[in-house]
C-alpha cells in the first residue's frame, strides 16, 4: 500500500503548462478591454509608420518630413549648416525627381526614389558617404528584384518594436540601476526572456493578441527589450562614483542628477543598448512571420514550404540589407 | 576677525550594517581593528570636533584609510554622519531634510576631488557652469561667470576642450575653476592635488595660495602630504584611524608632536622648506640703545655679562642700527672716540620674518654674527643664531 503510494507521488506530475494555459485564459477572459486597446496602439503605430515611409503622402507630410531628417542630421552632428544644407538638398532632390516621374510625386511620399535618397543622405550626414553608397546599391536592389514593399513593412515592424522596446526598456533599467528590490526581480525575467526559445511565446501572443503584424511586434519587443535594460542599467551603474559625488557636492536634484550626470554618462552604453535592440528585432522578422507578421519574413517563410531557394535568398539578402544599413547609422562612431 | 564658520562636535561615521553597535565598544576604548573583528563594522570617524574660522585653511592630514576622506564627506553629507553635530554659521548640516541639503549644497559647498570629477561629455567651460547649470542662474550670467573662473586659473582659449585632451594639471584647474565659478562660503578640498606630479603639484599649491591673496576662502583641505599641508594649511589636524592625534598651527605640530605617529609623518619633512625665520628666531638677551646714552663701557659690560662677542645696535623706536662687535667697542676706548660711536657700528644683513631657512641658508651659512629679523617697519622682532638654526633643522629636537 504504503509502496504505491510512494510510487504514485513519484508518477505525479506537476501541471506547469495547464496553469501557464489557465492563466493565459484567465487573461483572455478579464482583460480583453485593454488588450485590445494595446492592440489598436500597437497596430496604429506600425500602420502609420509604414504609410509615414511609403504611402501616398500630402504636400505637408512631405515637408514636415524633410524637416524631421534635417532635425535629427543636426543632433547627430551638432552643425546647423549642414543640417540646413542637407535639407534644401533634399528639397532639390524631390523637385529633380518630379521631372522624371511627373508632378504628382511631390504628392507621394512614397516613391522608392525619395525614401532612397533620404536614406542615404541620413546614412551619408550620420556616418560617411561610403554608407550611403552601400545604401544607395542595397535599396535600389531591393527596389529592382520587387520587394520593395516587404522592405517597408519590416521597416515599418521594426521601429515599432524598437520604439515600444526603448520606451519600456530605458525607464525600467533607470529604475533597476536605482533600486536594488527591481533590480533582483527584473533580472531572472530578462534571463528568462533571453533564453525561451521565441516559438514558445508566439503561441499565448498569437492568443492574446490576434494573427497579424502586432502580434509580431509583441512577440519581437520581447525579444528584444533585454539588451536596452541591460546596457542602460550598466550603463548608469557605471557611470564614475566621483562624478556622482561631485553632481550631488553641487546641489543637484535627483532629476539634474538623472539628466546631467547619469544619462550622458551612460549614453555609450545606452546606444550599444539600442544598437543590439534593432539588431534582435531584425533576427525576429522569420520567426514573427509565422503568426502572421509581414515584411521580408513572408517570402522567406513561403520560399521554405515551397523550397524556393531564389526567393529565400532575395528576402534573406533584404534582411541583412537593412541589418547593415540600421547598425552602421545607429553603430558607434569609430 | 576669528569668526567661526564651521564646528564640528562628536562626530561618528560607521560603515557596517549595524553601527550602534559599535558605540558602545568605542566607549569601552576598542581599537578599530578589535571592533572590526567583533561587530563587522568599520569605524571611520571616530568622535571627531574641530572649528574652523573664516578665512582659515584647515587642512586635515593623514594616511590612507585614516578617515580623512570619510570626514569631509559627512561635512556635506555626502556620506550621512552616524552621530555628531556639524554646525556651519549655526546651521546643523546633520539635521536638514533632503530638499534643505541640496539647496545648502548648492549655496554653501564648492568641492574639489582627487581624480577631479570632471564631466567627460561636457567642455572646460560646460564643466565649469555645472554649479550655476544646477542652481539655474540664467544662461548669460553663467557664461560669464565661468568664463571669469577659467580666466582665474589661467585656463583661458581652453573653454571648447573636453576634459580627455587635457594635461592632470589642467583638469584640476577646471575643478577648481567649477567649485570658484559657484562663489561657495566653504571650500572642500579632498586630496586636490595629490594625482598630480610633484612639479605641476607645488604649481598648483603655488596657484591656489595667490588665488587665496585675493579672497581668502574658508577651505577644509585634505592631503596626506605633510609639506603641503605645512605649506596652505594655517590650522592643522592630523587623523589616525578616525580619530584626530593632534590638532594646532604648523610650528605646534612640528615642534611638539603629541605622539610617536606624528613624529613619523614630522620627520620626513624637510624643516628648511617650512620653518620660518619667524618659527626659529629668538629673543636678543641683550641690545645696546646709544639713544639711552648708552656707550661702549656698556656694550662691553652687557656682552662680557651675556658672553656674547657683539651686540645689536637700536635706536629709540627699535629700528636696527647694525651690530657693534666687541673689537670695536675696546677700539672705541682706545682712541677714546666716544662720540663717533656710530662709526664703528657695522651694518648688517637682516631677514624677513616669512623668509624659510632654505631662503636664508647664504647667510646663514656665514654667521658668526646674530641676523636680526625685521617687520616692515625695520622694527627688530628677534634675532637668528648659528646654535638654533641648527637645533632646527634636526628631526627631533636636540636638547
Amino acid at each position: 500500500m504504503l509502496f504505491m503510494q510512494i510510487v504514485s507521488i513519484f508518477s505525479w506530475k506537476i501541471p506547469l503548462g495547464e496553469g501557464i494555459e489557465k492563466i493565459i485564459d484567465f487573461i483572455i477572459e478579464n482583460f480583453s478591454g485593454p488588450i485590445e486597446l494595446f492592440t489598436g496602439l500597437i497596430d496604429f503605430l506600425i500602420e502609420n509608420f509604414e504609410i509615414f515611409i511609403m504611402d501616398g503622402f500630402p504636400i505637408s507630410h512631405l515637408i514636415v518630413n524633410i524637416i524631421l531628417i534635417t532635425i535629427f542630421i543636426y543632433s547627430r552632428k551638432k552643425d546647423k549648416k549642414v543640417a540646413l544644407y542637407t535639407g534644401a538638398g533634399m528639397l532639390v532632390a524631390v523637385f529633380i525627381a518630379s521631372f522624371f516621374y511627373g508632378f504628382e510625386l511631390i504628392y507621394s511620399m512614397g516613391h522608392p526614389f525619395l525614401v532612397i535618397s533620404a536614406f542615404a543622405l541620413i546614412a551619408w550626414t550620420a556616418k560617411s558617404y561610403r554608407l550611403a553608397i552601400f545604401v544607395v546599391l542595397g535599396l535600389a536592389l531591393m527596389w529592382n528584384i520587387e520587394l520593395w514593399e516587404e522592405v517597408i513593412e519590416t521597416l515599418a515592424l521594426i521601429i515599432t518594436a524598437v520604439l515600444v522596446a526603448l520606451v519600456i526598456g530605458i525607464p525600467v533599467g533607470i529604475i533597476k540601476a536605482h533600486n536594488k528590490y527591481v533590480h533582483y526581480i527584473v533580472r531572472p525575467i530578462l534571463d528568462f526572456m533571453q533564453t525561451i526559445p521565441p516559438f514558445v511565446y508566439l503561441i499565448p501572443a498569437l492568443m492574446l493578441f490576434g494573427l497579424g503584424n502586432v502580434s509580431g511586434t509583441i512577440a519581437t519587443v520581447i525579444f528584444a527589450i533585454a539588451p536596452p535594460i541591460r546596457l542602460t542599467y550598466l550603463g548608469i551603474t557605471q557611470v564614475d562614483d566621483e562624478i556622482i559625488e561631485a553632481g550631488k557636492a553641487f546641489g543637484s536634484s535627483w532629476w539634474q542628477m538623472l539628466f546631467k550626470i547619469e544619462l550622458p554618462a551612460a549614453l555609450p552604453s545606452i546606444m550599444m543598448g539600442i544598437n543590439q535592440c534593432i539588431m534582435l528585432a531584425l533576427s525576429m522578422v522569420v520567426i514573427a512571420s509565422m503568426i502572421g507578421a509581414g515584411g521580408l519574413g513572408e517570402p522567406v517563410r513561403l520560399a521554405l514550404s515551397r523550397i524556393d531557394i531564389g526567393l529565400g535568398f532575395e528576402a534573406g539578402l533584404g534582411v541583412v540589407i537593412i541589418a547593415i544599413m540600421l547598425d552602421r547609422i545607429f553603430g558607434r562612431n569609430e | 576677525m576669528a569668526e567661526k564658520v564651521i564646528e564640528v562636535n562628536n562626530l561618528f561615521k560607521i560603515f557596517g550594517k549595524n553601527p550602534e553597535e559599535a558605540f558602545p565598544l568605542i566607549e569601552k576604548g576598542l581599537s578599530k581593528e578589535e571592533i572590526l573583528e567583533k561587530t563587522g563594522n568599520t569605524v571611520g570617524v571616530n568622535d571627531v570636533s574641530f572649528t574652523v574660522n573664516k578665512g582659515e585653511i584647515f587642512v586635515v592630514m593623514g594616511l590612507s584609510g585614516s578617515g580623512k576622506s570619510t570626514l569631509i564627506r559627512c561635512i556635506n553629507r555626502l556620506m550621512e554622519p552616524n552621530r555628531g553635530e556639524i554646525l556651519i554659521e549655526d546651521t546643523d548640516v546633520s539635521k536638514l531634510s533632503k530638499e534643505e541639503l541640496m539647496n545648502f549644497r548648492k549655496e554653501k559647498f564648492g568641492m574639489v576631488f582627487q581624480h577631479f570629477g570632471l564631466l567627460p561629455y561636457r567642455t572646460v567651460q560646460k564643466n565649469v557652469e555645472y554649479g550655476l547649470e544646477v542652481k539655474k542662474v540664467k544662461p548669460s550670467t553663467r557664461k560669464k561667470r565661468a568664463r571669469e573662473a577659467i580666466k582665474k586659473v589661467g585656463l583661458e582659449g581652453w573653454e571648447d576642450q573636453k576634459p580627455q585632451n587635457l594635461s592632470g594639471g589642467m583638469k584640476q584647474r577646471v575643478g577648481l575653476a567649477r567649485a570658484l565659478a559657484v562663489d561657495p562660503d566653504i571650500f572642500l578640498m579632498d586630496e586636490p592635488f595629490s594625482a598630480l606630479d610633484p612639479l605641476i603639484k607645488k604649481e598648483m599649491q603655488d596657484q591656489l595660495l595667490e588665488l587665496y591673496e585675493e579672497v581668502k576662502k574658508t577651505t577644509i583641505f585634505i592631503t596626506h602630504d605633510l609639506n603641503e599641508a605645512l605649506k596652505v594649511g594655517d590650522k592643522i589636524a592630523i587623523m589616525k584611524a578616525g580619530k584626530i592625534v593632534q590638532m594646532g598651527s604648523q610650528e605646534e605640530i612640528l615642534t611638539n608632536a603629541a605622539n610617536d605617529y606624528v613624529r613619523d609623518f614630522v620627520k620626513d619633512v624637510d624643516r628648511s622648506r617650512v620653518l620660518k625665520a619667524r618659527d626659529i628666531m629668538i629673543k636678543p638677551k641683550t641690545l645696546l640703545k646709544p639713544d639711552q646714552g648708552e656707550g661702549p663701557r656698556t656694550a662691553i659690560h652687557k656682552m662680557r655679562e651675556n658672553e656674547i662677542s657683539s651686540i645689536i645696535v637700536v635706536d629709540k623706536d627699535k629700528k636696527v642700527m647694525g651690530i657693534l662687535k666687541i673689537e670695536e667697542a675696546l677700539k672705541i676706548l682706545q682712541n677714546k672716540d666716544d662720540e663717533n660711536l656710530k662709526k664703528y657700528i657695522k651694518e648688517i644683513p637682516r631677514v624677513d620674518p616669512g623668509d624659510t631657512m632654505d631662503d636664508m641658508f647664504a647667510q646663514i651659512a656665514e654667521l658668526d654674527i646674530p641676523l636680526p629679523v625685521v617687520d616692515k617697519n625695520d622694527e627688530l622682532m628677534g634675532i637668528i643664531i648659528k646654535s638654533n638654526v641648527l637645533s632646527n633643522l634636526a628631526p627631533e629636537k636636540v636638547i
